[in-house]
């Protein structure tokens, strides 16, 4: 009963969220709208005061910026707009660079992107170092004058996100953790029992049908913790403002660095018959193995193939998830500039296209958690599996 | 920033944490967890089996004890058989036993009625003799020095007087 309440209020309190959401990003449009008719009234009154810097900041709403904004990492972690004032948490920036050494510093010293603080700055658009678009990324102007990308260790909104998710995963599962070890054979309670079924599913659906009663155990905590890992932070990219909304799961870094792990994983573990069935694959005529090696290089290729599909596919998902909620978010203030009428009117049309895309995004986020771990434990089954 | 270029910033704060995550769970979440629901299955399944093997015993016991039941009728009946018979031996016993006591009260009893009445007759007999005598001599007394003839009376009635 209490799990069935649990499940039921996250989708009520994603909608919530999500309804809040246009309130909050409204703030840009409806400036952007502001100025339209600032711009239309200026021309009649003459009213120069209002031909501010801000009016040539602030120009046309485009969508591939906004969604590329919100999608993508920051130094900062904008929360809101109020009125003209853009509020966000900063965020400590950790620099190394062979000139100036280590920099540690806040964000805020850059004031969004338009100042410079010590030789660092945020990179315009075309903005280039050694002829390659560098936007968005902090620059480094050394004394003789040349730009350097400093090596960045900075501490984004994708890293405090990260942060969040690990703060709230720990919290979960040790506490659970806990609660088990003081009563192992008593039935779960709580937290226990929300968990509970995950944690027997990714045990008894995904790591022994994959993996073999026989060796599934040495490989479970790490299917368990990618899935939580992934799912929760899934969860929480869902969430549309501050401590959730950043994309931290469709960051290729991030799930570069989950697929590595599970290769890595993969590559240790793999026994004899794993390797001989890359090298020497059996029951396949000797020519295509000598004497040029082309199995062999397909077998290969397959590894490396195969954390590369797992990286992509969870950074494609869910970005793909971003962006379409974020395109219906567009298509508000893309019809707000036309007029009042059309932007509330398809507003509504928008939010009822987030709110299904919320409850799309809620399965997709369990199913990539799901995917991810199951394809993780299909490759350590592959690694053990015996020579049969 | 860039979206579809690793980021190497992120890659190392990744690599630390989700290493970390994964070491703290290990330790303090998933060991527990997985032991517990381990001990747990594990006990779910011996109790469940010790329930199997309790219904077994059941069932057995109860087989058991119809067969005792059955058995116990089996002896009961077999006893009151016996019981009826011996009953029926002992009565019958009794009978002849009643019959032999009675016949031979009865033997017995004749005996001593027969003995009873040749000692009676004899008795009576004797007391006939005396009252005879009696008589006779009251009656000689009176009548015999009257006549013979008289006294020849008296002689052929006693003679008449013979018993048996």
């Amino acid at each position: 009963m209490t799990e069935g309440k649990a499940f039921r209020i996250i989708p009520v309190f994603v909608i919530l969220l999500y309804i809040l959401k246009p309130i909050n990003a409204s703030e840009e449009p409806k400036q952007n709208h502001q100025d339209h008719t600032e711009q239309q009234t200026d021309h009649y009154t003459d009213n120069s005061e209002h031909q501010t810097e801000e009016h040539n900041t602030h120009e046309a709403f485009e969508p591939g910026k906004f969604m590329f904004d919100h999608i993508s990492d920051a130094y900062d972690w904008h929360i809101i707009d109020i009125g003209k004032k853009s509020v966000s948490i900063p965020l400590p920036i950790i620099l190394y660079s062979s000139e100036s050494g280590l920099n540690v510093f806040m964000s805020s010293k850059f004031h969004h992107g338009h100042a410079s603080f010590r030789n660092f700055h945020i990179a315009a658009e075309g903005e280039t170092v050694n002829h390659k678009e560098v936007k968005g990324k902090i620059i480094e102007t050394l004394s003789d004058g040349t730009k350097v990308i400093p090596f960045d260790i900075s501490f984004t909104k994708n890293i405090a996100s990260l942060f969040i998710g690990i703060i709230l995963i720990l919290w979960i599962f040790i506490s659970v953790g806990k609660a088990y070890q003081k009563k192992p054979i008593k039935a779960p309670s709580g937290l226990q029992s929300w968990v509970e079924p995950m944690i027997i599913f990714v045990r008894d659906e995904i790591a022994i049908p994959s993996i073999g009663i026989k060796k599934y155990e040495k490989f479970l905590p790490f299917l368990l913790t990618v899935f939580f890992f992934i799912w929760i932070n899934n969860m929480l990219g869902l969430v549309p403002f501050f401590p959730g909304g950043a994309n931290l799961t469709g960051n290729i870094s991030v799930t570069l660095v989950l697929a590595l792990f599970t290769f890595f994983i993969t590559t240790i573990s793999g026994n004899k018959t794993y390797w001989k069935h890359i090298f020497n694959t059996p029951g396949v005529p000797w020519w295509l193995k000598v004497p040029i090696p082309l199995m062999p290089f397909v077998e290969f290729l397959g590894v490396l193939t195969k954390p590369f599909v797992l990286m992509v596919r969870l950074f494609a998902n869910i970005t793909a998830g971003h962006i379409i909620a974020l395109g219906f978010l567009s298509l508000v203030f893309l019809f707000g500039e036309m007029g009042k009428i059309q932007g509330y009117g398809i507003s509504i049309v928008s939010v009822g296209f987030i709110i299904f895309m919320t409850f799309l995004e809620l399965l997709v986020a369990f199913i990539q958690a799901y995917v991810f771990t199951f394809l993780s434990a299909i490759y350590f089954g592959m690694a053990v599996e015996e020579h049969h | 920033m860039e979206l579809l270029t690793p980021h190497t910033g992120t890659i190392i704060w990744m690599t630390i944490a989700f290493l970390v995550v994964f070491l703290v769970l290990k330790k303090f979440a998933w060991k527990p967890i997985l032991n517990a629901l381990k001990t747990r299955d594990e006990s779910i399944g011996e109790a469940l089996k010790s329930a199997d093997r309790a219904r077994e015993d059941m069932a057995r016991l109860q087989a058991d004890n119809e067969n005792i039941l059955a058995e116990a009728r089996l002896e009961r009946d077999k006893i009151i058989k016996e019981a009826r018979d011996l009953k029926e031996e002992i009565i019958g016993e009794a009978k002849n036993k009643a019959v032999e006591e009675a016949d031979k009260l009865i033997a017995s009893a004749r005996e001593s009625i027969k003995n009873e009445k040749t000692a009676a007759i004899r008795e009576i007999k004797e007391q006939i003799a005396e009252f005879s005598v009696l008589i006779a001599e009251k009656l000689l007394q009176e009548k015999l020095e009257q006549d013979t003839q008289q006294k020849d009376l008296i002689n052929k009635y006693l003679h008449e007087i013979k018993i048996n």
